[in-house]
């Protein structure tokens, strides 16, 4: 058994850590967040749910609503599901709420370690992998039911063109070429974007694509919020292009969420 | 039954820190400026892989002189000091100050338990929203920790290099005068000219919203040569 230590102590001189990892930090000082149910299974857990992301020739977009609900109660109304993972790569994640906020800080600081003992960026399908080790270590919990579930996206400096990388409980990772959903009105934005993508959208036709795909997950699914003009919430909605990762803010987001509004049956 | 000698003290301190620092007065100087836009650090560095500046957190930098080995680990440790204690704090509990303390206990320990002293100089380098709010560490070898304010030299001719500096510094110069300023300094006193691409430079930007540490490319620092 290894004795369970500070995580933040003094200096430790070549510390012996296997990679330039971040996990392996917290694994070799016993520091990595568990979650320990014991027997059983969790329910009532805040979930985060509907996340999308479809490509257009330049890049990619990502957008999420903002709802959490816990069983048939509306947990929180201004969750964000859609975060930078670095400057040329996006995350959502969509699941218990309070382990995939936790996934996503993990995993921005990792990339971000990495790149710092390094000197280099690790490659945008390497940053794709390490997202599907972080969610095959959750596997255990995912069978009591605390599912995590992400979306990764990014500009591939290397190729030259946008990708779009969906993932399964187990880890399993999957490139996807045009659009990708998950959480509970992912079916839902599926069909939508079935029929509203092409491969020849320009970023404010993808912008406006995806919020309007979220406004149909919304439509038929209670567990995902539509955009909310009287209350000012609105999709999280980034953009990632050769230029980097763009947030939109809710200004960009209010306006094309009014017209998307407007021309809804 | 050998007996162990007799080593006053004082000797034995002499001797180790006299060893560390023949060994970091042959490093390549490096250049610590405050200026407007940020802090500047210049290095003269023939390796474009083994680099002797770093990026720590969001508004901290590394620099080292001496042994590659020896500071590298230096480097590498405050990073993973830095990252554990954002990632289980907060961004902004990351400070310049935290870490350069913590090189300091640790170059002390090694100074005095270890069979030989880190050969390393190092510069813990934190730029402000202001330039009054820039923090300049500086670690020696034996653990000793000093604040600089506008400029730390370290390496072969740390002296002359200051002096040099020190007579032209203003706050106010523009990253290029600044680029120019430092370079000419370390020719000078060094008394060799070095190639464009032999340049090791990095800025921490003021205005930066996140991470402030950029990397100067070949053609920033051409130009300000030229």
């Amino acid at each position: 058994m290894t004795e369970r230590t500070t995580e933040v102590g003094p200096l430790r001189l070549g510390e012996a850590v296997p990679d330039a990892s971040f996990l392996s930090v917290l694994e070799h000082r016993g520091a990595s967040p568990t979650w320990d149910l014991g027997p059983g299974t969790a329910s009532g857990m805040p979930e985060a749910t509907t996340i999308l992301a479809l490509t257009w020739p330049g890049g990619v977009v990502m957008a999420g609503d903002r709802r959490a609900t816990a069983g048939n109660v509306i947990a929180h109304s201004r969750v964000r599901k859609v975060y930078p993972a670095d400057e040329h790569s996006a995350v959502a994640i969509s699941g218990t709420a309070g382990m995939a906020l936790e996934l996503i800080k993990l995993f921005q600081t990792e990339l971000e370690h990495y790149e710092k003992i390094e000197g280099t960026s690790l490659s945008l399908e390497g940053k794709a992998n390490f997202l599907a080790r972080m969610i095959r270590g959750n596997l255990a919990l995912a069978f009591q039911g605390l599912i995590v579930i992400p979306l990764f996206c990014g500009y591939d400096v290397n190729e030259g063109t946008g990708r779009l990388f969906s993932f399964d409980v187990v880890g399993g990772r999957y490139d996807e070429l045009h659009y990708a959903t998950t959480g509970s009105g992912g079916q839902e934005a599926r069909s939508f974007l079935k029929g509203a993508w092409s491969p020849d959208l320009t970023q404010d036709r993808a912008v406006a694509t995806a919020i309007e795909a979220l406004v149909a997950a919304s439509e038929e699914d209670a567990a995902t919020g539509g955009p909310d003009i009287r209350r000012g919430i609105f999709p999280t909605v980034v953009t990632v292009t050769q230029g980097g990762v763009v947030e939109l803010t809710d200004d960009d987001i209010a306006s094309v969420a009014a017209s998307v509004l407007e021309g809804r049956p | 039954m050998t007996t162990p000698f007799y080593v006053p003290p004082e000797q034995l301190v002499k001797d180790r820190a006299d060893f560390a620092r023949k060994g970091i007065g042959r490093g390549r100087p490096i250049v610590v400026l405050q200026i407007g836009s940020g802090i500047l650090l210049v290095g003269e560095n023939g390796s474009s892989s083994l680099r002797k500046i770093g990026e720590i957190y969001d508004r901290i930098a590394f620099a080292g002189v001496g042994r590659f080995n020896e500071f590298e680990t230096l480097r590498v440790a405050g990073v993973r000091y830095a990252d554990l204690k954002g990632y289980s704090y907060a961004r902004g509990d990351v400070t310049g100050k935290g870490l350069a303390n913590a090189y300091s206990q640790t170059l002390g320990q090694i100074f005095s338990h270890e069979m030989k002293p880190f050969e390393v100089d190092i510069v813990v380098a934190e730029v402000g929203r202001t330039i009054d709010g820039d923090k300049l560490f500086r670690v020696q070898f034996d653990g000793t920790l000093r604040d600089a304010t506008h400029l730390a030299v370290l390496g072969a001719q740390e002296e002359e290099i200051t002096e040099r500096l020190e007579a032209q510094y203003d706050p106010e110069m523009g990253l290029q005068d600044a680029l120019r300023a430092a370079c000419d300094a370390i020719e000078a006193a060094t008394e060799h000219t070095v190639e464009v691409d032999a340049w090791e430079c990095a800025i921490l930007e003021r205005d930066a919203t996140r991470r402030s540490f950029r990397r100067l490319d070949e053609s920033e620092v051409a130009a300000a040569r030229s």
